[in-house]
């Protein structure tokens, strides 16, 4: 079936016209309409979609289709495009027509993609289970009353679901890997810089990073091939070159070393889910690849620093949404106070309060030194230890969460324990080295996903073990309807 | 108590608005003047999405403004948010720099109205990004705002508190004016709001050592609503202490119409920025290498000129201060200079006849209607003795009302070029001799006076054409 063809196939069936692009798009649109209780969409573009794909027929027809012509993607409501709301899964942005596209959707539009709509996410990318969502929560695929994970929850159902071929998000704490392990597909954050942030909402700026996340490392390559690159409307965009992904996913594995990190392996994870990665550490073991254990002593800060970097960023980046130049503004305002109390009140959610209040309080003065400077000078411990830890090995593999798909509501009262589903995947945005994410099997019926982290620009090592690692087993092609292709 | 018994304490801090043609951290236009809201992008608003990018230019021009007073240049220097809710301000914060500023610790020195020559001292100049415009009073209740300023790039330059008196203050004030115009680091047009003082006021008694508490006028932008501002808080102060009352910290702005500070409202005032390092821009790390190729590229300094128009030229110094006042003044002085080669006249014909015409008129030297090169021409013609200084006036008039093409062709097509010639001028001597002879009689009896009269002759019977020198001279020796 189409839903289940990988990007590589669908191209090859488009190139031998086996079906058009309108075609494959109408496929899509159909689905997503059909799964509309997923609540993975907040907006669909057929109508673009399909003017698109015709025009990408034509272009396949003049023999110069661009190398991604005619795939459906859909991106998370945090990128600007062009037209289109851009929402940030916020009411805040309930009226925002963006006037111009994100790099990163430019390039995919540019290599041919036919965007099938924005899909829904946490708030301003806050949270780890999409219910902070002002358009509802999103239903994981594999089971209707628990999370798809967050804040890439839309994204992660609908590649899950078979609604696209593939979706863009956005990482900051594990936005893109852990909804990935909670919906059973492939997510990539790669290396701080690597993806252009211009037109992507900002949450915390020195910690958003844009990925794919798609049914496969065989897609995920192609995607990032395109999405990667330095743009110079970004001063924290790296001017390195783009490997070409692709062709690295068949390098042998054997001899690569890879780390077990003990402080990831403690009380807390999951039993199903330990099983599922140490079987997942033995596939890799036998294709020739050395594992050995690694520490990672500042772990255990991680998420305080996180919680304290986070915010302040993100305290500063949504003073913009006052309801002065556009976005939500309350009714009859008295004078610029009571603009700016309402219109943020009313039109930013309760999770989005909080992290704006957490911000503004760790940056306030007297407190500066103890919250803020201290939580850097903590992210500079963890980096060293990532630093350390890859002169030993080349890769470090684990558990992306702690537990498979909690049930929607579970988590929504006890914050900490939702802040602690991104433990094993805080540590890289905070030192901004590369990781993905890729699943390894189920726990009572969950899926469950390990988590590859690389040093800095070695997402092509990461690729390579994921594709490896898919080529011996079929975790990857399981889908939510209980096929295997 | 009198004043004298209080020491005034001065600081200013001086926001120059940056003269490179986009804006700091976005590409829109930094022109003065566009309707509303027509120079603003998406950055400037602060859309979703968008993030600041530094023009490379503002750097140079910061660095300039560096060397040209003597300050320590930053290899390493940082942005920071400064954190505060206003409608003019977009993103709610201001990007600016707090702990790494590009510029830090210089000074300057400064001629006070006595004349005497003072030392201030410059802590520290940053760059940060101006914010828009509200405008209060055309909307009925409602406030206009206009992003077109933005971020406009400011150079903010806080100097040391350093200065003792509102006169002082001035001068500092002035000659920051006069050294961003001469490196044409900004246009100088306070009236647009080029330049801003916000002055930093406290007093003491001139037995302490330690200062008193300050308050901050902001926003000032004339050197005179500067001095009147000073002095209208020097007065409040000392007032207050003298009642036994104590200043209280605060931001005030001044109110030209009344003449007197007022507090800001304290809404208006923020106490926590919440400052943290900018992290949507990197740390700016440049070389020696780009800052020797800045200083080899500087213009020569007001001082510096003023210095070699002494030198070169044998002017007095207050003559050349005044040439050199604007680097576009002391260009137009040399040229003319050169065309004339006689620094003395020319020096006196800029000093008085352009500069009085140019005030009268009220254009700027840049805009001056007689090039150098035709005022150099006429000078050299006086000083040739071709024409008289009173036609060379005449000349000069016709060539700023735009009625001469140029002055060679002027002259020549009117006639103007005097009557020189000694035998020429003899025989007119004679026939005025003959044809006056009570005058001359009474003239060699003393009548001095009437040499007017016989000069006057000659004039009438040359149409005002005659060398008066000449004219003079030979009449003197006929008489006696």
């Amino acid at each position: 079936m189409k839903h289940q063809q990988s990007i590589t196939e669908m191209l090859t069936s488009l190139q031998r016209r086996e079906y058009s692009c309108v075609e494959l798009a109408e496929y899509f649109l159909n689905r997503i309409e059909e799964s509309e209780e997923l609540n993975a969409f907040i907006t669909n573009d057929s109508e673009n979609a399909l003017t698109t794909a015709g025009k990408m027929d034509e272009a396949y027809a003049a023999g110069n289709a661009p190398p991604l012509a005619g795939i459906p993607v859909a991106h998370k409501d945090i990128f600007c495009t062009q037209g289109l709301k851009t929402t940030a899964g916020s009411h805040m942005l309930d009226n925002f027509i963006a006037p111009y596209t994100a790099t990163m959707v430019e390039k995919l539009q540019i290599a041919g993609t036919v965007v099938l709509g924005k899909t829904n996410m946490d708030e301003f990318a806050m949270g780890s289970s999409n219910e902070n969502s002002y358009y509802g929560p999103v239903k994981n695929p594999w089971s209707k009353t628990a999370v798809p994970g967050g804040s890439s929850g839309g994204s992660a159902a609908a590649v899950a679901a078979g609604l696209c071929a593939a979706a863009t998000g956005t990482d900051t704490g594990g936005s893109i890997r852990q909804p990935a392990a909670m919906c059973g597909i492939t997510g990539i954050k790669p290396t701080y810089g690597r993806i252009s942030r211009w037109g992507m909402i900002a949450y915390a700026s020195s910690l958003d990073q844009a990925g794919p996340l798609s049914r496969s490392a065989e897609d995920a390559a192609l995607l990032l091939e395109v999405m990667a690159g330095f743009d110079p409307k970004d001063s924290t965009s790296l001017d390195e070159p783009v490997p070409n992904y692709s062709a690295i996913l068949c390098n042998s594995i054997a001899g690569l070393r890879i780390g077990l990190c003990r402080e990831y392996f403690r009380a807390g994870l999951d039993s199903n889910i330990e099983l599922a990665i140490q079987e997942a550490i033995r596939v890799v073991e036998s294709a020739g690849a050395k594992v050995t254990e690694i520490s990672l002593p500042n772990t255990r800060h991680a998420i305080p620093a996180y919680y304290v970097i986070a915010p302040a960023e993100a305290s500063a980046n949504l003073s913009r949404y006052d309801g002065v130049r556009y976005g939500y503004r309350c009714e009859n305002p008295a004078d610029i106070t009571d603009l700016y109390k309402r219109s943020r009140s009313e039109g930013l959610g309760k999770e989005v309060k909080q992290r704006i209040m957490v911000g503004s309080f760790v940056l306030s003065e007297g407190y500066y030194d103890a919250y803020y400077r201290k939580a850097q000078k903590i992210r500079r411990l963890i980096k060293n230890d990532f630093m350390e830890a890859f002169k030993q090995v080349d890769l470090i593999l684990g558990p992306t969460t702690p537990s498979p798909a909690f049930e929607i509501g579970e988590k929504s009262a006890d914050q900490i324990s939702m802040y602690l589903q991104d433990i094993y995947t805080i540590s890289s945005n905070l030192a901004g080295v590369p990781a993905g994410s890729i699943p390894v099997g189920f726990s009572d019926g969950l899926p469950v996903g390990l988590q590859i982290i690389g040093n800095y620009l070695d997402e092509a090592r990461i690729l390579n073990l994921a594709h490896r690692y898919q080529m011996e087993t079929d975790w990857h092609q399981r889908t939510p309807g209980g096929d295997i292709l | 108590m009198s004043r004298s018994d209080w020491e005034i304490v001065i600081g200013l801090e001086i926001h120059v608005q940056l003269l490179t043609n986009s804006k700091i951290f976005s590409g829109a236009s930094t022109h003065f003047g566009a309707e509303a809201n027509t120079q603003a992008c998406a950055i400037d608003l602060a859309l979703p999405g968008v993030l600041p990018v530094l023009n490379k230019d503002v750097y140079r021009v910061a660095v300039a403004l560096g060397l040209a007073i003597g300050a320590k240049i930053n290899l390493r220097s940082v942005f920071d948010r400064k954190n505060y809710f206003y409608p003019d301000l977009p993103k709610g914060y201001q990007i600016t720099q707090l702990t790494y500023p590009i510029v830090e610790s210089g000074q300057v020195e400064i001629l006070l109205p006595d004349g005497n020559a003072k030392v201030i001292g410059i802590t520290r100049a940053h760059l940060e990004e101006d914010a828009g415009k509200s405008l209060h009073e055309d909307f009925h209740n409602r406030t206009g705002i206009d992003l077109n300023r933005a971020g406009i790039p400011l150079l903010e330059i806080v100097s040391e508190p350093d200065m003792r008196s509102a006169d002082e203050a001035v001068a500092y004030a002035k000659y920051i004016h006069q050294l961003v115009t001469y490196l044409a680091v900004s246009d100088g047009n306070m009236s647009e709001g080029s330049l801003r003082f916000d002055s930093n006021v406290s007093i003491r008694r001139t037995s302490d050592t330690e200062l008193g508490t300050r308050t901050e006028t902001k926003n000032l932008n004339s050197f005179r609503f500067l001095e009147r501002a000073i002095n209208h808080e020097v007065d409040r102060q000392i007032g207050v202490l003298e009642s036994g009352d104590k200043v209280k910290q605060e931001t005030r702005l001044y109110d030209p119409v009344k003449d007197e500070t007022r507090p800001m409202r304290s809404k208006e005032t923020s106490n926590d920025y919440r400052y943290f390092p900018e992290p949507d821009l990197l740390p700016v790390e440049i070389e020696e290498s780009y800052i020797e190729e800045i200083r080899q590229r500087m213009p020569e300094l007001p001082r510096e000129k003023a210095s070699r128009f002494v030198a070169d030229y044998a002017l007095a110094q207050a003559d050349a201060d005044l040439l050199a006042a604007s680097s576009q003044l002391g260009d137009y002085f040399e040229a003319t200079v050169k065309i004339s080669g006689d620094a003395r006249l020319a020096a006196n014909w800029v000093r008085v006849e352009l500069l009085a015409r140019l005030k009268t008129d009220n254009i700027d030297v840049t805009d001056v209607p007689v090039p150098a090169s035709e005022l150099g021409y006429v000078i050299a013609r006086i000083k040739d003795g071709s024409i008289s200084g009173k036609i060379a006036k005449t000349v000069f008039e016709a060539l700023w009302q735009g009625e001469a093409g140029n002055a060679q062709s002027y002259i020549k097509q009117n006639g103007l070029v005097q009557v020189s010639d000694v035998v020429e001028l003899e025989s007119l001597i004679d026939a005025v001799i003959t044809s006056n002879p009570k005058q001359v009689e009474q003239f060699k009896a003393g009548k001095t006076k009437l040499m007017g009269f016989f000069v006057g002759q000659i004039m009438m019977q040359t149409k005002g054409k005659a060398n008066p020198q000449r004219v003079n001279k030979l009449l003197k020796s006929r008489l006696g």
